[in-house]
């Protein structure tokens, strides 16, 4: 295949440049933004200073004075400006015959508690669709997702696959505060929320593992392509993993 | 060798340029949300032009200088003083030990850069020192500046050597400042209004011709729940043409979005990686540390410029700060400062 049958390039103000590779979230985009991804890396491009992929784009910050000092070091005689320079940069890659790309699919399993004091809207989404507590947290636990992005805090998985049975809209008002770890529902999305933010997800549970890691190498539990499944785990589990974390981080 | 906060005001925060090559992993730049005054502060006292200064807001913060040390604050005039008189901005400054700096409040601008020779030991985390508040991550323990935080200070750096032990020689009160200052125009007046220059955003489309023309032809005014994060507007509101709702995508630094109520809202250091709103503007590069000296009620007009005009006023924002760079070295290399002196 040519990405450039599906790439629309555009910029995004004068130090960031836009490619679309469609208009929704859905696996065809998502797979075009692979493998453009992989040409990227593969071609050890480094005039840029961000690459931030999201459900149907992939958006490349640069800064436009280092490219400025790039095209004055080239002496060539044709004005170019940066948008440009960055332009025919990525070009060349859209135009080569590429082939589908095979993806591995790394599967995290994430123990969630849910319901009670961790999932204080289990029950009006379970009664919002007539349907017991139990069957929410079946349909919850059963399908697999794909990490489409990650975006909002550090650590926020964009997921792809709820169960549009337990699809349910938003709170009327945001709760101010959110423990991190919660997992919740927002109209056709799930999600986990790596640190304490205001938010109006339905919250059904919480995992006890941190999303968001500093003191790690890799900050982040999950990024953009791994896929997820919740695990329902008891209150008693949940205070062992949590209390196992707290006794590891006190010993380090 | 440190600076012990004695009172740590409405908010003062360790930021530098910002955390770069994260913002895939939904971590936020954070960073100075005025980077062209941090960065004279840093040119001013011989660091490293993205160093981390303490960015410092609006009135209240009090420090205390626990060595002789070289300072610069530039940005804003939150007037500065110690012993009740006023500290001179926009060029090096000898403090001595014991000295108590305060911020009485804001005569122009907002936000101030207070940079230290030698630079803050502060927390590495992703390769930047600025404080990402809402992860507490960063900066000096993750967070805005508290009573009797203690905060370790390099040494001098080599090429300000010279010129401290000069201006410590000859000081008679608890500080003494060079003579010359490298104050930017845009910092010499206090300003109410400003005029911020954008190229079209993806979605620009989205607006009716009408809402179009009421984005540059109005003036919004800027709101009290204005933050780090992003100034939101008040004003007329923006029409879309249709009900179609975008997919989220990243965002910038200066990106402007439209949200339900059609007010826009104005993208900044702290602003999260992704967002869903319609974009209907991007604020060019060279114009973004201006809002970094904006605060609530202050009135704000857009105007819309091309892609090769955001570069030309971005390669002269760089060739004034060359010449910031320049023109302190030719001083320092002289050793002018001895000879006319600004007494306190």
């Amino acid at each position: 295949m040519i990405l450039n049958e599906y790439a629309r390039i555009s910029p995004v103000g004068d130090s960031a440049i836009r490619i679309e590779f469609g208009k929704d979230i859905d696996l065809t985009t998502y797979h075009r933004i692979q493998i453009f991804i992989k040409l990227f890396h593969d071609a050890k491009i480094n005039f840029h200073k961000e690459m931030i992929p999201s459900f149907a784009s992939v958006t490349i910050e640069f800064d436009a004075i280092t490219i400025m000092r790039k095209i004055a070091e080239q002496h060539t005689i044709i004005d170019i400006n940066p948008y440009d320079w960055v332009r025919q940069q990525i070009e060349p890659l859209l135009t080569q015959e590429v082939n589908e790309l095979v993806l591995e699919k790394t599967i995290i399993d994430l123990p969630v508690c849910y319901g009670g004091e961790y999932g204080p809207d289990l029950q009006y989404v379970a009664d919002y669709h007539h349907m017991t507590v139990e069957e929410v947290i079946k349909k919850h636990g059963e399908a697999e997702y794909l990490v489409y992005m990650l975006g909002f805090a550090p650590g926020f998985p964009f997921l792809g696959g709820l169960n549009p049975e337990i699809a349910t809209p938003r709170k009327q008002a945001p709760r101010l505060k959110i423990e991190a770890g919660s997992v919740g529902i927002a109209g056709s999305q799930t999600g986990v929320y790596p640190i304490e933010t205001p938010g109006g997800w339905q919250i059904i549970g919480r995992t006890p593992i941190d999303l968001f890691r500093p003191e790690h190498k890799e900050p982040t539990l999950l990024k953009g392509g791994v896929w997820l499944r919740f695990k329902a785990i008891s209150v008693e589990e949940f205070n062992t993993i949590k209390g196992g974390l707290a006794n590891v981080d006190h010993m380090r | 060798m440190s600076i012990t906060c004695v009172k740590g005001g409405t908010l003062a925060s360790f930021q530098d340029e910002g955390r770069i090559g994260h913002q895939n992993l939904g971590i936020i730049v954070s960073g100075a949300m005025d980077s062209y005054a941090l960065k004279i502060a840093n040119i001013i006292v011989g660091n490293t032009r993205s160093s981390a200064c303490l960015e410092i807001t609006m009135r209240g913060t009090i420090l205390r200088a626990d060595k002789d040390m070289l300072i610069a604050i530039t940005g804003g005039d939150l007037h500065p003083v110690i012993d009740h008189i006023p500290v001179p901005q926009w060029r090096p400054v000898f403090i001595k030990a014991g000295s108590i700096l305060k911020f009485k409040g804001a005569i122009t601008g907002l936000r101030s850069y207070l940079a230290v020779s030698g630079g803050f030991s502060l927390e590495d985390f992703l390769g930047s020192h600025s404080t990402y508040l809402r992860a507490k991550v960063g900066g000096f323990k993750g967070r805005a500046l508290q009573v009797d935080d203690r905060i370790e200070i390099g040494q001098v750096t080599s090429q300000r050597l010279a010129m401290t032990q000069q201006l410590a020689t000859d000081t008679i009160g608890a500080f003494n400042g060079t003579s010359w200052h490298v104050r930017p125009d845009f910092y010499k007046k206090n300003r109410s209004t400003f005029m911020i220059r954008f190229i079209k955003g993806p979605e620009y489309d989205w607006f009716n011709e009408e809402s179009q023309q009421k984005f540059t032809l109005q003036q919004y005014t800027i709101a009290s729940s204005s933050d780090r994060m992003g100034y939101r507007l008040e004003g007329q509101s923006l029409e879309k043409i249709s009900d179609s709702e975008m997919v989220s995508e990243a965002i910038a630094n200066g990106t402007v979005q439209i949200s339900n109520n059609g007010l826009p809202i104005v993208l900044l250091a702290d602003r999260q990686t992704t967002g869903g709103y319609p974009r209907v503007a991007q604020i060019c590069t060279a114009d973004l540390y201006k809002f970094g000296q904006m605060k609530p009620a202050d009135k704000i007009h857009f105007k819309e410029i091309s892609l090769n005009e955001a570069y030309k006023e971005l390669a002269e924002l760089e060739r004034t700060l060359r010449q910031i760079e320049l023109s302190i070295t030719f001083k320092t290399n002289r050793g002018s400062v001895r000879e006319n002196q600004e007494k306190p």
